[in-house]
């Protein structure tokens, strides 16, 4: 190791490491420690390692909110596991807390008896004060029941770095890697891949590199030779199915979701996008691959990112936007423009907290009704639900799927839980993707009455009642569209009443027919409750579920990726259990859907609280409506 | 952009759909302007698009023989961007009015002008909104008594040149309806530049704003109030091209008559200068539309166009990476193997 501090091999190297089957870890620190950092580290690293693994990655609006404050904290956590998990877990089993203030926001998380590691360096008056302690919690006895392991991180990362020639003030800034070499000892986590990381990440700044590499294992150097901790822990990798895994986040998934779509259906994609949080990473993941012939297009507004978007439907291409849900509010009348051009449109709408600016980096899944409704007049459109960070990827090809072959807007939702939480996906066999046919207008579909070939842009497929999709540059097949009403099949102005009840109606059934797969339910036929869910409430209630199973209790579940329209089966099988429940992070927009749709008595489960539903929160929801 | 095509006539560019402008509008004779261009321009219908807002002047796709889509109030721009992007071999119009381009979609107006995109910009200014039938638009005088300012309107007009070239349009030009020949050349000027082109049309709303240009236009006012701009030429007008204009030391344009400062000292239009500032002073020469008016062609300079750089940039890639692998791409963050 270089500079700083020398460690030599002592006697406690080769203390075996403890086998654990699952452990739930949350960093904390001040939005500027680089906390973010140091979660996703440790989760890429258990990711390679072969652990099943879920994220919660939970953090201020304010790129840096007052330093040392409750508001600034900034938290990441993780569950790692032998085992297939779909929660970042509930309660966490040890909470690595980098300041006062860290401490004072995510105690009440820990788990009772749960493991405690501070930053004892920053437990100074000026830090209480900032965080608002009127005693110092670590000996005020506050923490009895805890176990408190103090680390003087600030000062033994200073060791390490300034002999490096590095400011005290800069080695301050390594102290996160500190924090991730002693996580990373304390569970077996080989420091490799990190140390290589770290090469990468900063070959441009030398300095930087090596101080963050000399903290890094001046913290796995320190779990070794201290005696805070017996031995290490070992979480074995997940006995997952065979195959070739990655870890991947929602918003990734998605981006790489909407590539795919492109290649599968032979379209360029276009996305026109403007910045807005928890979106953007699609718009960043999507500008780097224009090799796949992917223009991405930075917009002036919400608006133009629609409408530009459109603009490219028109000239044939995969037209995708990407917002959150104000975004959405204001591509609203360009999707109702979309409905009655009837071109394809993929609108993808990364939910959050709510209403207006809300809670721009919180999770909430309150976006359903607007998705649903939220356009002038009858303006019906298919609405798709991802369910997890890896089912992003498939979310994305099937709304595509379905904006080209019934020629509408679609709109694709996830949310800011999903976006940033990853988990380990097993890479898909791309031969196994299902190609998109895309069929454009090459031919005039039409006689004029003294035979002259002509081109009706509203003669419908009878199957599908798609209209054709001839795109500009096609000779012959001149026409023109536009937001009027048009006539059934010439597409040419019409204010006729007879025509326009067609046509809504037209487009009412076109919507109603799209092709969508079945409900699926898990769990028995006959059961004492059925469960619905949509979206990212997946893991919780998967979680909810088997654990109540596994008490005893017959719980059947049905988890809606198709919003509008509804599964064909639904309603048979809302009316095949005596209780129905809908878990939700909202006030019940679903629910209340369901209810007007099906006349069921299904029940709302609400939380709006900007984090995602925890298993147990669904456990003693569930028992409350079998009690 | 556009390739040489098999020639065509109006009657080629004209569709079957009877116009639905209000009897002596002056969207009529823009439109057969422009329908008597198309064929001199070589180039196909099939590759050409007009898009367009709301509006009246926003009906114009539906009456030409082309790709067209008659979109939403203010957002042609953005479309006509989007559509640009994705299909740069296109030839592609916006339709746009007063009120369509500076009020509503004023945004979307400079963004397309600030990242000239290559479009041909006609904004029919008639100073009146008419489809609504009859508020101030954004380019009314102050003190315009309308339906919706029956105590007169109180806010300053937009000036639409200076729109353009504050947004940094690299094509900025005006003319009238009527007047067949000058639109004809503006237009094709406008369509030939490389980039955003912006063309301001004084159109004339007999219903609700008539005679609002008259004082220009006017067969019986030209002579006398409508400059005609020639690039490389003084600038000079007046039936016996007695007028000029001059620029002081103060740096300000003045109408002077010739005799007094004989022709050397004219100001000779430059319209490919870099710089904007002669162009913005021509645009603000007149204070109002009863004042001699410039028309021609302000600006005409060459920058990077938009389109043809988001391609330039895609090939760059392809080139650099190769064409895109997906199975790679799913691999990229790196992957382990379980057995």
């Amino acid at each position: 190791m270089q500079g700083g501090m020398t460690v030599t091999d002592t006697v406690r190297r080769g203390v075996p490491a403890e086998p654990l089957p699952r452990v739930v870890l949350r960093f904390a620190g001040d939005s500027g420690d680089g906390m973010q950092l140091t979660g996703d580290r440790f989760t890429s690293v258990s990711a390679l390692f072969g652990n099943d693994l879920s994220t919660l990655p939970d953090y201020p609006a304010e790129i840096r909110a007052p330093a040392g404050t409750v508001h600034g904290v900034s938290s990441f956590q993780v569950a790692i596991s032998d085992h297939d998990i779909t929660t970042p877990g509930d309660a966490p089993n040890m909470l690595i807390a980098m300041n006062p203030a860290a401490l004072k926001a995510d105690l009440p998380r820990l788990e009772r008896g749960g493991t405690l590691i501070v930053n004892k360096d920053t437990f100074e008056p000026r830090d209480l004060e900032k965080a608002g302690y009127a005693t110092n919690p670590l000996t005020d006895d506050s923490l009895t029941g805890y176990k408190v392991v103090e680390v003087p991180m600030t000062s033994l990362t200073k060791e390490a770095c300034v002999p490096l020639g590095v400011k005290p003030r800069d080695a301050d800034r390594s102290k996160n890697f500190f924090a991730l070499g002693l996580i990373s000892w304390l569970f077996s986590r080989p420091v490799e891949p990190t140390l290589e990381w770290i090469d990468e990440r900063f070959a441009k700044a030398d300095l930087v590199r090596q101080s963050n590499r000399a903290a890094f294992m001046a913290g796995w150097n320190y779990g070794e030779t201290t005696e805070l901790f017996d031995h290490p822990f070992q979480i074995p990798p997940a006995r997952l199915p065979a195959g070739e895994y990655t870890n991947i986040s929602g918003n990734t998934a998605l981006a790489w979701g909407v590539v795919a779509a492109g290649q599968l259906a032979g379209l360029p994609v276009f996305l026109g996008s403007y910045p807005i949080t928890p979106a953007s990473d699609i718009l960043h993941e999507l500008a780097k691959h224009k090799n796949f012939g992917v223009r991405t297009f930075q917009a002036e507004d919400e608006i133009a990112a629609a409408g530009a978007a459109l603009g490219a439907a028109f000239g044939g291409h995969l037209g995708v936007t990407t917002t959150s849900g104000p975004g959405l509010a204001l591509k609203s009348e360009t999707i109702s423009l979309a409905v009655s051009l009837e071109l394809p449109l993929l609108v993808i709408d990364i939910q959050r907290g709510g209403p207006s600016t809300g809670l721009p980096t919180k999770t909430e899944a309150a976006d359903l009704n607007l998705s649903l409704y939220g356009r002038h007049a009858e303006a019906p459109l298919p609405v798709v639900a991802a369910y997890s960070p890896s089912h992003c990827f498939d979310a994305a090809i099937e709304a595509a799927r379905i904006a080209i072959t019934y020629r509408t807007p679609v709109v694709l939702l996830s949310d800011g839980y999903l976006a940033n939480g990853s988990e380990p996906w097993r890479v898909p066999d791309l031969a196994a993707l299902r190609p998109i046919p895309v069929d454009f207008a090459t031919e005039p579909n039409h006689e004029a009455p003294d035979g002259t070939p002509e081109f009706w842009p509203y003669l419908r497929d009878p199957v599908t009642l798609a209209r054709p999709w001839a795109v500009p540059g096609t000779p012959g097949l001149q026409h023109r569209i536009g937001g009027i009403e048009k006539e059934d099949g010439s597409g040419n102005i019409s204010y006729s009443p007879e025509n326009h009840d067609k046509m809504v109606h037209l487009r009412a059934a076109k919507i109603a027919g799209v092709d969508v797969p079945p409900a699926v339910v898990s769990g028995p036929d006959e059961a004492e409750l059925l469960v619905v869910g949509w979206g990212s409430t997946w893991g919780a209630i998967d979680s909810a579920v088997e654990r109540l199973g596994r008490e005893g209790r017959t719980i059947a579940w049905v988890h809606l990726t198709h919003l509008n329209p509804l599964p064909a089966n639904l309603g048979e099988i809302l009316h095949r259990y005596p209780t129905v429940v809908v878990p939700e992070l909202n006030l019940g927009q679903l629910c209340r859907l369901l209810r007007s749709e099906y006349l069921v008595d299904a029940r709302p489960i609400t939380k709006v609280r900007g984090l995602p539903f925890s298993a147990d929160e669904l456990i003693t929801a569930f028992r409350e409506v079998l009690a | 952009m556009t390739d040489v095509a098999a020639p065509t006539t109006r009657k080629d560019w004209a569709t079957d759909q009877e116009p639905r402008w209000c009897p002596g509008c002056g969207d009529y004779g823009i439109l057969a302007a422009v329908q008597f261009l198309m064929p001199e321009l070589r180039v196909k219908p099939e590759n050409t698009v007009f898009i367009s807002g709301i509006g009246c002047s926003s009906r114009f796709p539906y009456y030409m023989n082309t790709y067209g889509m008659h979109s939403i109030h203010g957002r042609a721009p953005a479309i006509a961007t989007g559509l640009a992007v994705a299909r740069p071999d296109l030839d592609i119009w916006i339709v746009t009015g007063d009120g369509d381009g500076l009020s509503i979609g004023g945004n979307h107006l400079i963004h397309i002008l600030r990242r000239n995109v290559n479009v041909t910009i006609l904004l029919f200014n008639n100073q009146i909104y008419g489809l609504t039938k009859g508020q101030y638009s954004p380019t009314s005088e102050i003190g315009k008594i309308t339906k919706s300012t029956p105590y007169g309107s109180i806010d300053r007009p937009f000036n639409p040149l200076s729109v353009a070239l504050g947004a940094g349009a690299t094509f900025v030009a005006r003319t009238h309806d009527l007047d067949r020949k000058h639109m004809m050349a503006t237009f094709r000027a406008a369509h030939d530049h490389q980039g955003a082109s912006f063309v301001e049309i004084y159109q004339n709303c007999n219903v609700f704003n008539d005679g609002a240009f008259e004082d220009v236009t006017g067969r019986e006012h030209r002579d006398e109030r409508l400059i005609d701009l020639v690039h490389g030429e003084p600038i000079r007008f007046g039936a016996e091209r007695e007028h000029g204009v001059v620029m002081g030391a103060d740096g300000l344009l003045r109408i002077v008559d010739v005799a007094d400062v004989g022709v050397e000292a004219l100001v000779v239009h430059d319209a490919h200068r870099d710089d904007p500032g002669l162009a913005f002073a021509l645009a603000n020469l007149s204070t109002s539309v009863h004042e001699p008016t410039p028309f021609g062609v302000f600006r005409a300079v060459r920058r990077a166009e938009f389109s043809g750089e988001a391609s330039r940039q895609l090939a760059r890639a392809a080139e650099q990476k190769g064409p895109g692998d997906l199975g790679r791409l799913l691999r990229s963050l790196g992957t382990w193997t379980v057995s």
